[in-house]
């Protein structure tokens, strides 16, 4: 095991790696001089030049690179252009803010999402097993600012039962802030639900194919006990993996979701930073929503390598 | 048995046009894929004859009749500016449609030609670009898209980058593997001692047995893609004022939805639908395609 969280380790170190450098090429495609940009059209030859001067960008690209992935390691991620503040602390708490929805949102619709799959999997080609899957294809298809809306329509316009906007002050309670969270985590609910309960669908069906399923039942075991303890323990270790997939989407997803509701975590962060232009404060969304991402992929393989001997050994 | 015929009907070299009867005839054997099928022609037609339908400009003002619900003159209202909110949904068909379906076909192709080179010739090049394919997909698509959007500035020619972007890695790697697979097979192994060179190797002896799942992932693209240019439009980063992309309408028309709730009601309609309808395409595609496997 210690040999395969090595392994896994450098591995996430070379993604990150590349990936950073990937965010800083990108970045040097902007369209211009940076220094014009920020300083506006009216501003002197000279003020250009110490512009440049001070922020490093006469050095060449590689110096450039280092010492920008040098700061943010160690956690100088400069300042905001358009705000004129430190991004650090603004970034840590949006972050705690995204985190929050994310977390709320796995709690719902990873046990609902499974439960969902498996009916349907148990059920292949039956009554329950088609509702499932056209809810599910037809929800998985639409974007989420649709179902945002619709959600918006339906239980803060017309019931009356929850707020529309969600912009969460910061340092109010987590149960004042909690109705605010639950039409969000709603919407990004139904995103995964349809996806999670499709691959763990395919997955009991492929699961009840096996030979072993059939042995157990012709040896007289009882169906439940089958199910319960023989093919559900083999169908749903998968699921670990089929989350981990699933947070890409969950990204994506809680980017545009926050927009619908005005919640100030780090997608809408990242609008406001593309809004304005403002380099640096994209750069420093980006890279922790990247390492979030790296570092929830990493913990799914390590649980399901702690589950399944025989993924360590390959 | 049937889907046997149905792969030979798609590939075999007949004329184009038996070849899409032939097809049409596949896909509309299941509802569910017929029902996607229509729709996205619907929309495809929308998209071509749209200034014809549409009885106002996408962007005519029309003073005297703004703020309407809809009515037998303004079928879907009109939103606060006095534009006809019908005219704009048909309009912007062209718009969604024409963005994605373009960007969906770059990236095809340039996925593909990394893809089969990638495969084909292996050692370092292949190693190189896909580490570097390894880093684009370590970002969530959104992200990706919001960062380069950030980067280029919002205009339709970098939505297209965007697309071409982030779904040249995909379409690469689903090729790549096709070509691991078939690069040993005697029929290349074959064309290679003849000395074929290796752009007729690449295109004419591999790219025909890529053809069903390259087919499969375009299909799935193209969804992805409408899904991500009318995203991009709501968010405000992608096309600008005032662009009649549904995404965008969604999002001005946000601003007065409780006195003019009509001006959002149809064009995010407009989306769910065509979406919805590509998407029991491409999975209609994706079951007969795939069964032959």
């Amino acid at each position: 095991m210690a040999k395969y969280i090595l392994r896994r380790l450098s591995f996430l170190a070379l993604t990150l790696i590349l990936t950073s450098l990937l965010v800083f090429a990108v970045t040097q495609f902007v369209p211009g001089d940076v220094a014009r940009i920020v300083l506006g059209r009216e501003a002197g030859e000279e003020a250009l030049e110490a512009f440049r001067e001070k922020f490093g960008l006469n050095d060449p690209l590689p110096v450039q690179y280092l010492r920008w992935l040098g700061n943010f390691v160690t956690g100088d991620w400069g300042e905001s252009i358009s705000t004129r503040s430190d991004i650090y602390p603004i970034v840590m708490e949006r972050l705690r803010n995204s985190l929050q929805l994310a977390a709320i949102t796995l709690i719902i619709s990873v046990p609902l999402a499974t439960l969902l799959g498996v009916i349907a999997g148990l059920n292949e080609n039956r009554l329950a097993d088609n509702l499932i899957s056209v809810a599910s294809l037809s929800v998985v298809g639409l974007p989420e600012f649709v179902t945002g809306l619709i959600l918006i329509e339906v239980f803060s316009r017309r019931l009356n039962l929850l707020p529309a906007n969600s912009s969460v002050r910061q340092g109010t309670p987590f149960m004042d802030a909690l109705p605010m969270l639950i039409l969000p985590a709603i919407t990004a609910t139904l995103v995964l639900l349809a996806y999670i309960a499709r691959l763990t669908r395919a997955g009991v069906v492929e699961e009840l194919k096996k030979p072993y399923v059939r042995t157990a039942v012709l040896k007289g075991l009882p169906y439940r006990t089958v199910i319960v303890k023989h093919v559900l323990r083999n169908a749903l270790l998968p699921t670990i993996t089929i989350i981990a997939i699933s947070f890409g989407w969950l990204i994506s997803g809680l980017i545009v979701i926050e927009n619908v509701f005005n919640y100030p975590g780090l997608g809408r962060l990242l609008v406001f930073a593309i809004d304005r232009r403002d380099l640096p404060l994209m750069q420093a969304v980006t890279m922790v929503t990247v390492l979030g991402f790296a570092l929830a992929n990493l913990a799914a393989d390590l649980l399901y390598a702690y589950l399944n001997p025989r993924i360590r050994l390959d | 048995m049937t889907t046997e015929i149905s792969q030979e009907t798609i590939l075999s070299r007949t004329s184009w046009l038996k070849r899409l009867t032939n097809g049409l005839r596949i896909l509309y054997a299941s509802p569910a894929t017929a029902v996607g099928t229509t729709i996205f022609i619907l929309f495809v037609l929308m998209a071509l004859f749209g200034p014809m339908l549409a009885p106002y400009g996408f962007n005519e003002q029309i003073y005297t009749d703004a703020r309407q619900p809809p009515s037998p003159t303004h079928w879907f209202g009109t939103d606060n500016l006095g534009r006809d909110v019908f005219s704009r949904v048909v309009l912007g068909a062209r718009d969604i449609l024409r963005l994605s379906g373009l960007g969906t076909i770059l990236a095809v192709i340039s996925g593909t030609t990394f893809g089969l080179v990638s495969g084909y010739w292996g050692g370092l090049f292949d190693e190189i670009l896909m580490r570097i394919f390894d880093s684009l997909l370590a970002m969530p698509a959104l992200l990706l898209a919001l960062l380069l959007l950030g980067t280029l500035g919002p205009s339709e020619n970098s939505v297209l980058v965007v697309i071409l972007i982030v779904y040249t890695p995909i379409v690469a790697r689903v090729v790549r593997s096709v070509v691991l697979s078939v690069k040993t097979r005697a029929f290349v192994e074959a064309a290679r001692l003849q000395g074929e060179s290796l752009g007729r190797i690449l295109f004419r002896e591999i790219l025909p047995s890529v053809l069903p799942a390259l087919t499969v992932e375009a299909a799935l693209r193209f969804s992805y893609a409408i899904f991500l240019v009318a995203s991009l439009g709501f968010l405000g980063v992608g096309v600008q004022p005032p662009n009649p992309n549904w995404g965008l309408m969604v999002s001005e028309a946000r601003q007065n939805v409780s006195q003019l709730p009509w001006a959002l009601y149809f064009p995010a309609g407009a989306i769910a639908v065509v979406v919805i309808g590509v998407n029991l395409m491409a999975d209609g595609l994706k079951r007969i395609l795939q069964a032959g496997d």
